[in-house]
């Protein structure tokens, strides 16, 4: 454990120390830009020259680092509890006064595997207390919270520009107060610093999950938000991966900070006699976030004070939610970030408390924040931003999001639905089936708590593709619905009444249902009006554009082939190796569902053999029976064959199971996967566009080189507000880049949590079908041993 | 999966077939050697009897040397009144050995962990095809031993006890041809000889339930080995779920990671279970018909030799009444006919005890195998049981 951690940090500060001044600077001079007048355009054309200085710094990192991050992470699975108690000195030691900063580092390291949040977070808010030299060290980290807030709520209050800009500008800006603030007060020594601790976090971060790496230097914000970022990556990786292991100790830290108070009485006293601090401003966060998205943030100050009083119960929910995902240390983070958050503007808030509420990455983001924030000059402007302009659209949703995640700990829905009663409509050709879409709501925003509508397969198909439409592109994981069977439904229009029609349409109603219900489950998803119409309206106008045959099908057909070329013309030099590895993990996994899909389809084939085959044996065995002159073994065949029929219905029953719980669960999961890939397609079509852009601009530039070698001002205008245009679009499109990219890791991580949680609960029901029949198949057998037995 | 076997082996020597133990003669076979086609046999024995030159003594013998020994049984006219055991099948390694052959063909589909747990599957099938020829020779061998009039043949004797290769010729083409046409022709002397009217109402009855019940038992036997197979399908099935399953946990980096993990784990426990049950439904079920159904034939057969009797009987009646209408011949066709009718008298009455101790000894097997089937199943299911219940405590504390 030691000796890992030492190894992995020595190179950090002296490689690291420099790169973060640098970027200090840079965020010093973005900041100056700022405050000069274009915040949003100075941000980010400098930066992005900035960002490639940041990028190979980052890249370092990460290479240097590329085995200490295993042994950081093997490590604390094995000890979790003796990092954690080296937290605590850590902690401790970062309490004292900056000036042992080297010790600090020391200790840092040490602790970083296990407590990486922790670290900055203390740390910076040590390096407050002494920058700002207010209040005692006991509120040390709420104070320095507070303090932080304050001022990037002066700094709000200054910018009035945009509501999307505005928040990140404000982030910016406070980034930059901070800054100018630490550097005043305390020496370049202590921001070094606390550099290394965020660089440490960023070698498990660069590691394992180097998207927000890619991110961030992708991102035109300053440097140290990336570095920020980096870190909160590098935790979220850690804790998603092996959350679990990892935090077996830590997993009741989070729950004691859930439900702080009440559960610190219990064990926890002694691992958190320190990290209690952080665990009450977690919840605290967690309720700013509340507040801020109730309240619309009204009263950020004073939320610096309710942190510490207000941190029991609501916080603990969310947390426990995330629980899983998130470690102790993400959630400490995350919680002081809330609060800046929270502070800094409604949208912010709203954005935080999704990226925490929803996503334990998104947690981590926020701790990313909150480190910039409490540490030097960064604040997580281009997180920020782009969370801000997410926010906009969702921020109305964040509420429900959060209810919602809540309810479902419970395995309660707010919105239940249901679809029964499959019912042909029309003959011939023409018919269709409809199904009784049955809706069970608590949500306010529905005018009846239970309502029920008829639809037609299509109008589920509509609805599809309507959502993805919409929300596609913005990197939502929309739920696919089954897919068209004109073989199975032509049979059912047919008319024949057998039993693979209606296996078909059950197989079709459960899909429905299921895809339905995971719709209303997302929390995005569930706000869009289509939706709601769906749901709620008599008469929903017919889907048109679901007809496999029809004219927008087959535009439909053209436009997936163009995609699938252009999918496989877009060469992404994939920067982010999150991203990298999500894809080949989803790729993998499907065609590994897939398989497993088709081995379950044998399965079932053979257990309908195995039903058919006991049913003939059971004939025989009755025919043998009653051949058979001795009466008692008559008797005992016959009985047998009573015995062996009573099997072939369990067999049958069994292969239903196996189809409706194991079979259609794997399809769901293959489809989803599909929608997985799509997402991550989405994301790289932006990417290309954002690409193409700067080609272009590069282009306009050249242009503008070669007209004022020409010396012809007149066309040199023209040529510089075309410059202009695509600065702004290449800002725009890598913003889009960034929020997608963002939507997409918050969608596959809500995705992998759903799935586990649902592929679990599909799987226990699916066993519990396999011992339920096996009981029965003792019961059986056991009415049939005295039969045996009374042969004579 | 050999231990397995090996205690089946003797349930299943005393399931299908109730000998009373005289240990007079005891006869196993311990060992057998598998060459290509040919398995040879050890055929060890252990007596007291004063007709053997020494109490305990071992020959191999090959399949063909058991074949022997049954169609010289059957052909001796002394022992046309009694139920011959029937001849056990020649050893079938066809099956196991294709499938080897189809598993080697789609080894690329597979993962190598996969592929070794189907390759283990088929040789523990393999093997278990193994030892049931061995015990179905052994059987044979063990009801000639326990029947009183068959124990003392001298063939039998010889079989047992000549310590050279038995050598005994393998049918020539013509001999082949020959026994087919011999069959051709009992079959048509049988549905010849069906007109006879019975004289005795036992063996008509016999008669008619023999003929239902082995069409009946052979409809059975079919079936049973069907579903048999059924089950050994779904076996399989779950061998590569659980490959395919534990592949995905290996690719899996969220928190699913650990359930598909205990699935594949259940799936692997369970496809044990499922292979046993199938197993044991082939060695208690199939196999108990599979034998009755053979043993039916050799008491169809002799009925049939009764009824060749009972028309050569008639037919020397016949005979005599011709010769004395024609005042020619007559103590000779009155030899004859006398001769016919102590033969006829004389299998009736053996084949009436024949019959009867015969259908004992059915009603005692089906006893014994369908109680132990039974048990095996309900031992199965709780495994199945225990298993599923194991695995679902765990997904849902997990």
């Amino acid at each position: 454990m030691a000796t890992s951690s030492e190894r992995s940090p020595p190179p950090f500060p002296d490689s690291e120390d420099q790169d973060v001044l640098d970027t200090e600077d840079v965020a010093g001079r973005d900041s100056d830009e700022d405050d000069g007048g274009d915040l949003f355009m100075g941000s980010s054309n400098p930066t992005l020259a900035e960002v490639e200085t940041l990028l190979e710094p980052a890249r370092q990192p990460s290479d240097l680092l590329m085995n200490p991050p295993s042994d950081l992470m093997s490590d604390p699975l094995i000890e979790p509890i003796s990092s954690q108690t080296e937290n605590k000195p850590a902690s401790e030691a970062v309490n004292e006064p900056s000036d042992d900063f080297v010790d600090l580092t020391n200790n840092i390291s040490a602790t970083t595997e296990s407590a990486v949040a922790e670290i900055p977070l203390d740390e910076p808010s040590d390096d407050f207390v002494d920058i700002l030299g207010s209040e005692t060290e006991a509120q040390r980290e709420e104070v320095v919270v507070t303090d932080v807030t304050v001022e990037a709520a002066a700094d709000k209050s200054e910018v009035t520009s945009g509501v999307t800009d505005s928040p990140g500008d404000g982030k910016i800006r406070s980034d930059a107060e901070e800054e100018a603030q630490e550097t005043s007060a305390a020496p370049i020594i202590d921001l070094g610093a606390d550099l290394p601790a965020s660089n440490t976090q960023q070698l498990p971060v660069s590691d394992k999950i180097a998207d927000p790496l890619v991110d961030l230097l992708g991102d035109p914000s300053p440097a140290p938000a990336a570095d920020a970022k980096k870190p909160s990556g590098a935790t979220i990786d850690l804790f998603e991966d092996e959350g679990s292991d990892l935090f077996g100790e830590p997993r009741q830290t989070k729950s004691a900070k859930q439900q702080q108070k009440s559960l610190f009485g219990e064990a926890d006293e002694d691992l958190f006699g320190e990290p209690l601090g952080a665990v009450s401003k977690k919840p605290v966060s967690k309720e700013q976030k509340e507040k801020s998205v109730t309240t619309k943030a009204a009263a950020a100050v004073p939320a610096g004070g309710p942190l510490l009083d207000s941190s029991p119960a609501e916080p603990a929910d969310i947390f426990t939610e995330e629980a899983v995902t998130t470690t102790p240390s993400v959630s400490n983070t995350s919680t002081v970030n809330s609060k800046t958050n929270g502070v800094h503007s409604e949208e912010e808030a709203d954005i935080f408390s999704e990226a925490t509420v929803e996503l334990s990455l998104d947690s981590p983001r926020t701790e990313r924040k909150n480190d910039v924030t409490a540490k030097p000059s960064a604040s997580a402007p281009t997180s920020l931003s782009a969370a801000a302009s997410q926010a906009k659209p969702q921020s109305a949703a964040l509420e429900e999001l959060e209810e919602e995640e809540e309810a479902e700990l419970d395995d309660k829905f707010e919105v239940l639905v249901s679809v029964k009663d499959p019912e042909k409509i029309g003959d011939g050709m023409n018919a269709y089936m409809a199904y009784k879409v049955s809706t069970q709501t608590t949500l306010p925003m529905f005018r009846n708590k239970t309502f029920t509508v008829r639809r037609r397969f299509s109008d589920f198909l509509g609805l599809y593709e309507k959502l993805s439409e919409k929300h596609g592109p913005n990197g939502f994981i929309v739920p696919p619905p089954p897919e068209k069977s004109i073989l199975g439904m032509t049979k059912v229009k047919v008319g024949k009444e057998d039993s693979s029609s209606a296996d078909f349409v059950e197989r079709r109603r459960g899909a429905l249902e299921r895809y339905l219900q995971r719709v209303v489950n997302h929390p995005s998803l569930i706000q869009d009006p289509d939706v709601r119409e769906f749901l709620e309206r008599e008469d929903l106008p017919r889907a048109v554009s679901t007809q496999a045959l029809s004219g927008a099908g087959f535009l439909k057909m053209i436009n997936k082939a163009t995609d699938a070329v252009s999918k496989m013309t877009i060469k992404m030099n994939e920067s982010d190796v999150w991203f990298e590895e999500k894809l080949q993990e989803v790729e993998s996994a499907d065609q590994q569902f897939r398989k497993l899909h088709a081995l379950v389809e044998s399965l079932v084939i053979h257990r309908k053999e195995l039903s058919l085959n006991t049913a003939s044996f059971a004939k025989s065995t009755a025919m043998l029976g009653s051949a058979e002159d001795n009466t008692a073994l008559s008797r005992a065949l016959s009985q047998l064959a009573e015995v062996e029929d009573k099997m072939e219905q369990l067999h049958q029953d069994q292969a239903a199971n196996d189809t409706f719980s194991f079979a259609e669960l794997i399809a769901d999961y293959i489809r989803l996967l599909g929608a997985v890939r799509g997402s991550f397609d989405h994301r790289m079509k932006v990417w290309q566009r954002w690409q193409d852009a700067q080609a272009m601009l590069q282009k306009k530039r050249e242009t503008e080189a070669k007209l004022l070698w020409a010396n012809k001002p007149d066309k040199l205008q023209l040529a510089k507000e075309e410059i202009a245009e695509w600065e702004a679009k290449v800002t725009q499109y890598e913003r889009d880049f960034e929020r997608v990219s963002a939507t997409v890791r918050k969608e596959v991580v809500r995705f992998e949590k759903e799935k586990t949680k649902n592929f679990k609960r599909q799987i226990i029901k699916y066993l519990e079908s396999l011992l339920q029949s096996q009981q029965q198949l003792i019961k059986y057998w056991e009415a049939f041993l005295p039969e045996a037995k009374a042969i004579a | 999966m050999t231990s397995i076997d090996e205690s089946n082996k003797d349930k299943l020597r005393s399931v299908s077939v109730d000998l009373n133990n005289d240990a007079s003669l005891l006869i196993d076979i311990p060992d057998a050697l598998c060459e290509r086609d040919k398995v040879k046999f050890t055929v060890h024995t252990k007596t007291t009897l004063s007709s053997f030159q020494k109490p305990e003594f071992s020959v191999p013998r090959q399949h063909e040397d058991f074949i022997w020994l049954h169609d010289t049984l059957v052909e001796t006219e002394d022992y046309a009144g009694l139920i011959i055991p029937p001849a056990p099948p020649k050893p079938d390694f066809e099956g196991p050995r294709e499938k080897m052959h189809k598993l080697g063909e789609g080894e690329a589909t597979m993962t190598k962990e996969e592929y070794t747990k189907m390759k283990q599957e088929l040789e523990a099938e393999y093997l278990a095809v193994f030892k049931k020829t061995v015990q179905v020779h052994e059987v044979f061998l063990q009801r000639l031993s326990s029947h009183p009039i068959l124990s003392k043949d001298r063939n039998f004797q010889i079989f047992l006890e000549y310590d050279q290769d038995l050598s005994v010729r393998r049918k020539n083409a013509k001999e082949m041809f020959g026994g087919f046409f011999k069959n051709m022709v009992k079959s048509a002397d049988e549905v010849l000889i069906s007109g006879i009217k019975e004289v005795d109402d036992f063996f008509e009855q016999e008669k008619t339930f023999l003929l239902d019940y082995y069409s009946k038992i052979k409809d059975s036997t079919a079936k049973a080995e069907k579903m048999t197979r059924s089950h050994k399908n779904i076996a399989d099935d779950y061998i590569h779920i659980s490959a395919t399953l534990n592949s995905l946990s290996a690719d899996d980096s969220t928190g699913n990671k650990k359930n598909l993990e205990k699935l594949s784990d259940l799936f692997e426990k369970l496809r044990k279970v499922e292979g046993r049950v199938a197993s044991d439904q082939e060695l208690k079920l199939t196999e108990l018909l599979r034998y009755y159904m053979r043993d039916i034939q050799a008491a169809k057969d002799l009925l049939y030799r009764r009824a060749r009797a009972l028309a050569d009987y008639e037919n020397s009646n016949k005979a005599l009444d011709k010769a004395r209408l024609k005042s020619k011949d007559i103590p000779q066709a009155e030899e004859h006919q006398q001769h016919c009718l102590k033969k006829f008298d004389k299998l009736s009455e053996s084949g009436k005890k024949e019959l009867t101790s015969f259908k004992g000894r059915r009603v005692v097997a089906f006893r014994k195998n369908l109680i132990e089937m039974a048990e095996l199943e309900i031992k199965h299911a709780k495994n199945n049981v225990t298993l599923l219940q194991g695995c679902i405590e765990l997904l849902k504390t997990n």
